[in-house]
């Protein structure tokens, strides 16, 4: 089958004005603006299938936004070529806008003053659709993301979680093959992130739709996608499922130990240690995992041992760390 | 012959964007008739300046001695002033060029480069139902202040200075909302422009006629005036329905501001085009 999203060496470089400190140097500046050169995407080339949900990991500043940005054909690469749905993003046809939506955080495409389902309305004018299979559409919309009786208020007294879902369900409407959402459950409570998360799953499920999303939020990562494209420093530095992330670079086990009453002392020679009342954590190279087993099952007072793989949040640090030593 | 309707790609068509605009329209008029009190206040707080301008010119007249200034009675200077309001009702256009310029500092004019939608026709449907309902909910309070006042009017028979008053309200509406377009994309080239547009509506407040009329600033000055496009925006409509005008330079007038609208339309495309461009390549 033909890949939906074709990327192939991508670069993106911003010119990024300098300002010096003081009045002197900003006089100077009205007629001689210095300016540094930024290599936000460098270098970056993927392939992405049909009805794949992908998730751009990856620290602030590291590219993935700029990437979105040029798969959704609001900004020009200063190299390299990609194609969406067969088309060049930045050339902006209305064919391909048709096809595919863009959801960047709060800056919302709804009305504030009035009701969502007129903003709806709108969008079905927008995008020349048909009357019958909008309806469908949005009554399926409706009910899927829970929002039966809230389409009819300003969207101004909607709450933040509300607002999002309305946003998503505008997103939605046109049925679009590509979706790109950036950060699409910043700042929502655990309740509406999970719902959101079941929408976009069900939605990927029910119309084959690829879906593309940046997020900070590893439940949202861990829940929807199955690949993940990791960018740091503007380079693609992990394509592949998330649980290779781990192997990759989760060189570190937990080692959780619960004692009778007080831990006692001296973990500290096996690595790194943690004490909660009477729960040792311990972080351990994965080679000295073994050694440290041996030596702490005869500690006196042990009641329960475990081995786990840390958090995912800590094996993304750890691989951002990595990425960024070698610029 | 093409190969038939795509499923997707298929546009709207002319009438389907016509549709398109006129249902932005429509919301847009129903968005602005939620602020109902706030119309009618901002009426009636219009009506207060107006008090102050009849009270000064008669002292302006009374003060100089004569009976016309610069071919003007004092009751036709009031009656001039009362009419640029109406001018203004249908070419002002409040925040629309900072609006512009705010959406582009703050990125979410990428809306219209992601969807199927015209920044300039959508802010033209979007300006027109505000209009609409502006003019909607102010004829009432107005044709009671021109009752109020029907001692300062002559109002002519001739239909066609009436056909031709409200074709140049119409062009106003069109030259007014063009010209504030263009100059709030100047919005895409400077981080900040409020500076500059406060001084072009302040420049304009004396120049489209809307302090005096534009003769009143003395021959030359006058014919000066008369070939910019500001004063489209005030003093020609009302100069028309004063009967002040001759067929000939009613026509050459509409004409001239059909041009400028031209002109500004074009103006507002280019500078849409190289505009978006700009923002794609300096980071969306």
């Amino acid at each position: 089958m033909e890949p939906v999203i074709e990327v192939s060496h991508l670069c993106r470089t911003y010119q990024v004005a300098q300002k010096k400190a003081g009045l002197l140097a900003s006089i100077r500046g009205l007629w001689k603006a210095e300016t540094r050169t930024v290599e936000a995407v460098r270098d970056v080339s993927f392939r992405i299938e049909p009805g794949e949900m992908v998730a751009f990991l990856g620290p602030n500043g590291a590219g993935k936004t700029t990437t979105l940005k040029m798969l959704a054909g609001l900004v020009y690469p200063t190299s390299g070529t990609a194609r969406v749905l067969g088309f060049q993003p930045w050339e902006r046809h209305d064919a391909f806008r048709r096809q595919f939506s863009l959801v960047m955080g709060q800056k919302n495409q709804l009305w504030w003053d009035l009701p969502a389902a007129d903003s709806f309305e709108l969008h079905r004018e927008i995008y020349s659709l048909e009357r019958a299979r909008f309806d469908r559409t949005l009554a399926e919309l409706v009910e899927m993301f829970g929002v039966d009786k809230l389409t009819r208020q300003p969207v101004r007294e909607l709450s933040l979680g509300e607002r999002m879902k309305m946003e998503l369900i505008a997103s939605l409407l046109h049925e679009p093959k590509v979706l790109l959402l950036d950060e699409p459950t910043i700042g929502l409570d655990v309740v509406a992130q999970s719902t959101i998360q079941r929408c976009l799953r069900e939605y990927n499920q029910r119309k084959g739709a690829t879906i593309i999303l940046t997020s900070h939020y590893m439940r949202d990562v861990e829940a929807l996608c199955s690949r993940v494209l990791m960018i740091v420093s503007g380079r693609l530095q992990y394509d592949g499922q998330l649980g290779g992330l781990l192997d990759r670079f989760g060189r570190i086990k937990l080692v959780r130990l619960q004692f009778e009453e007080l831990v006692p002392e001296g973990l500290d020679r096996f690595g790194e240690c943690k004490i909660i009342g009477p729960v040792a954590e311990l972080r351990l190279e994965k080679n000295r995992v073994a050694q440290a087993l041996s030596a702490v099952v005869d500690l006196p007072g042990l009641v329960d041992l475990s081995v786990q793989d840390p958090p995912l949040e800590d094996v993304v640090a750890m691989a951002f760390g990595s990425g960024a030593e070698k610029p | 012959m093409s190969a038939g309707p795509l499923p997707v790609s298929a546009g709207p068509g002319l009438m389907g964007s016509l549709k398109k605009y006129l249902r932005i329209f429509r919301v847009s008029l129903v968005e602005r008739l939620a602020y109902r009190a706030d119309f009618l206040l901002g009426t009636v707080l219009r009506f207060l300046p107006m008090v102050t301008s009849v009270l000064l010119w008669s002292a302006v007249y009374r003060g100089s001695g004569r009976d016309t200034i610069e071919g003007y009675t004092c009751r036709e200077v009031i009656a001039y002033l009362l009419l640029v309001h109406v001018s203004r009702m249908f070419s002002s256009m409040p925040g629309l060029a900072a609006g512009i310029a705010r959406d582009i500092r703050d990125g979410t004019v990428k809306r219209y480069l992601v969807q199927p939608l015209d920044l300039q026709a959508h802010l033209l449907a979007y300006r027109a139902a505000h209009k609409f309902a502006y003019i909607l909910t102010s004829a009432l309070p107005y044709a009671g202040l021109f009752f109020f006042m029907s001692s300062y009017f002559d109002w002519p028979a001739e239909p066609w200075i009436w056909a031709a008053w409200l074709t140049s309200l119409l062009l106003g509406f069109l030259m007014g909302f063009l010209m504030e377009f263009a100059l709030g994309l100047l919005g895409f080239w400077f981080l900040e422009i409020s500076s500059f547009l406060y001084l072009i509506n302040t420049v304009s407040f004396f120049l489209s006629g809307h302090l005096m009329p534009l003769d009143l600033f003395g021959e030359r000055m006058a014919m000066v005036l008369k070939e910019l496009p500001f004063q489209y925006l005030a003093y020609f409509p009302a100069s028309v329905i004063l009967g002040r005008e001759t067929p000939e330079t009613v026509i050459k007038g509409l004409l001239v501001e059909l041009g400028w609208c031209l002109a500004f339309f074009i103006a507002g495309r280019v500078a849409l085009r190289m505009g978006l461009k700009r923002f794609s390549a300096f980071g969306g």
